[in-house]
């Protein structure tokens, strides 16, 4: 296991007027990320991934539970964790009125390099992340985008085993987005092991392994994409019709049809929920036809990620964002 | 040595960023030459007062005037720490194996670089004035100065650290200021004061650098109070930075 938790926790106490506050940030969770997998940690605002991936770097120190990072002690061998380990933190963190090639250099020399080799390896990340047109100027005049590829780059320039990414893409443009989930993909063939936080369902959905869903410092559900979306049943069918009545016509033939299935008329539009709607759907629509039952459309929707949230909290996680 | 290492590593990227706006080195150098242009002039009516030997006003005044420079030109130096610590770079270099005392010795020992090229800019300007200064005193006095641009660098960055933000960091720093430069005799000796200012004086450290700078530009090296100011500026020296390093690590908790 490259990370192992049990029941790790932060409490934040801070102290305002009206004494002492406290924000059970994380309340105990327990993680197991595998060698060589891309780990999600999918959640609203709030939810504690940040807090989280900051106690996994050593940089916040648990208030419970115990943790294994790449095999070392996180209460104990804080210097080894950090040797090994790559962080990339929410804000970044590029020292901005340096440019990046030196920002490159400095954090390469940070851990242990000699400058020959950190100029070697910050020119391989410039090429990788094709950021040779603005590299040379200072970080203050950057882009979002650009800033954001350089503190990624940051976070690996010292090919770190494990790699701590919160919110990676977060303000990227959807081409640099899927550009970095290529870079981040290739990271698996050289068995780089990468715990990434996220708000995006689809960056959970195409890039990871494994996800975890955590809402309110508590994990709720861990499991790979399709377990999860599977988990909240199948897939959903809505055919809809010019009348109620003929609706409700289409209710009685497709509970016949498939008993398995639940149906469900709404107004003049009938929805039913089964396991394999895709393989379905076309035999479905010719007995209904059979019948002189005429649909006016059809649509499949397979279950998301947002039904797997809302499922397990009540809430929506799209709703959440918009707040 | 990797502590060593890492020192010189964060000593290079703070000279980076000063070397980037040299103005800054100098803008900080303009209250000290007021004084000396705008200041030092009244002293000279003062002459044969406790304190000020005849024609020795400039002898007097210069090496306090150094001090009040160490004072108040490191003093703000923790704002740059915040702007740090607000881009997030003192976080990525807390993940870092680096080692935690360098990165604040990396930017004090910077802060005492350029305080010492301020000190020998002021003295150079001084020596017109009738200033005369015993090298090897001069030399010594440097050290001094160091050590006391380290002392109020280390506080500085250790309350940047604990605050985090700038309006609460401005006025403590003009908090500490103010009374250890007026209790140090710098602008006017001691001799001058009152005896209960006098004694309240003997529980600044500052003023026994004061004290120890003026017997050093005389080349009056047999003066006990060069010791004793060294040693208590030193001492203090070393258990502010301690400090400070303390609220670096407390800042990952
Ligand atoms: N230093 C702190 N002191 C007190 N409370 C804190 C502190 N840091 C975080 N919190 C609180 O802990 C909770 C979790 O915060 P965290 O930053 O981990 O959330 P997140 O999942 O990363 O959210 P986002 O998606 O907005 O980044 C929040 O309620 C936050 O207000
Ligand atoms: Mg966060």
């Amino acid at each position: 296991m490259v990370i192992q938790t049990i029941g790790l926790r932060k409490t934040f106490v801070s102290k305002g007027r009206g004494g002492k506050k406290e924000v059970e940030a994380v309340k105990g969770i327990d993680l197991t990320v595998r060698k060589g997998e891309i780990y999600g940690f999918l959640g609203p605002n709030g939810a504690g991934k940040s807090t989280t991936q900051k106690m996994l770097s050593t940089l916040l120190c648990p208030t419970g539970g115990e943790a294994k990072v790449l095999g070392y002690d996180l209460a104990r061998q804080q210097e080894q964790i950090r040797q090994n380990v790559g962080c990339v933190s929410q804000a970044g963190g590029a020292d901005l009125s340096s440019t990046g090639v030196e920002n490159l250099v400095l954090q390469a020399q940070l851990y242990g390099l000699d400058t020959l080799t950190a100029k070697k390896y910050a020119a391989e990340f410039v090429e990788r992340f094709q950021m040779g047109t603005f590299i040379t100027r200072p970080a203050q005049t950057y882009s979002g985008g650009q800033k954001r590829r350089l503190d990624i780059a940051l976070g690996m320039i010292h090919h770190p085993k494990l790699l701590l990414l919160d919110e990676p893409t977060t303000g990227l443009d959807p081409q640099s987005r899927a550009y970095l989930w290529g870079e981040i993909k290739k990271l698996k063939d050289v068995g780089v092991t990468v715990f990434l936080t996220t708000q995006y369902m689809d960056e959970a959905d195409k890039l990871c392994d494994t996800i975890a869903i955590i809402d309110n410092g508590k994990i709720i559900v861990t499991g790979t994409p399709s377990e999860l979306k599977s988990s909240v049943g199948g897939d959903t069918i809505v055919f809809s019709f010019q009348t109620e009545e003929t609706a409700r016509k289409a209710e009685t033939l497709l509970t016949e049809k498939v008993p398995k299935g639940k149906v469900q008329a709404k107004n003049s539009s009938v929805h039913l929920t089964i396991e394999d709607g895709e393989t379905m759907m076309p035999d479905l629509l010719r007995s209904l036809d059979a019948k002189s039952v005429e649909a006016q459309g059809v649509t499949l929707s397979r279950p998301s990620l947002d039904d797997v949230f809302l499922k397990y909290t009540g809430r929506s996680l799209r709703e959440d964002q918009i707040k | 040595m990797t502590l060593l290492r890492d020192t010189k590593l964060m000593f290079i990227r703070n000279m980076q960023h000063t070397i980037r706006t040299p103005v800054f080195v100098f803008v900080s150098m303009f209250q000290p030459l007021m004084y000396l242009l705008l200041f030092m002039p009244l002293l000279n009516g003062l002459q044969g007062a406790p304190g000020i030997p005849a024609g020795q006003a400039v002898q007097v005044f210069i090496p306090g005037l150094l001090v009040l420079q160490a004072l108040f030109g490191t003093a703000f130096v923790g704002f740059s720490l915040i702007d740090d610590i607000r881009s997030g770079v003192i976080e990525r270099f807390l993940v870092t194996p680096v080692k935690r005392p360098a990165i604040l010795l990396g930017r004090v020992l910077r802060d005492a670089v350029v305080l010492l090229l301020q000190c020998i800019l002021i003295t150079l300007v001084a020596i017109p004035f009738g200033l005369s200064v015993n090298i090897y005193g001069f030399l010594l006095s440097l050290l001094l100065y160091a050590l006391i641009g380290i002392t109020m660098a280390s506080i500085s960055y250790g309350f940047a650290l604990i605050y985090k933000v700038e309006d609460a960091l401005a006025p403590t720093l003009n908090t500490i200021t103010l009374p250890i430069s007026l209790l140090s005799g710098i602008i006017l000796p001691l001799a001058l004061a009152p005896l209960w200012l006098q004694d309240l004086s003997k529980v600044n450290p500052f003023s026994y650098a004061v004290d120890a700078t003026r017997s050093l530009f005389a080349g009056n090296f047999q003066s006990l109070g060069i010791l004793e100011g060294f040693i208590i500026i030193g001492v203090l020296a070393a258990l502010v930075f301690f400090w400070g390093v303390r609220s670096l690590k407390k800042m990952a908790s």
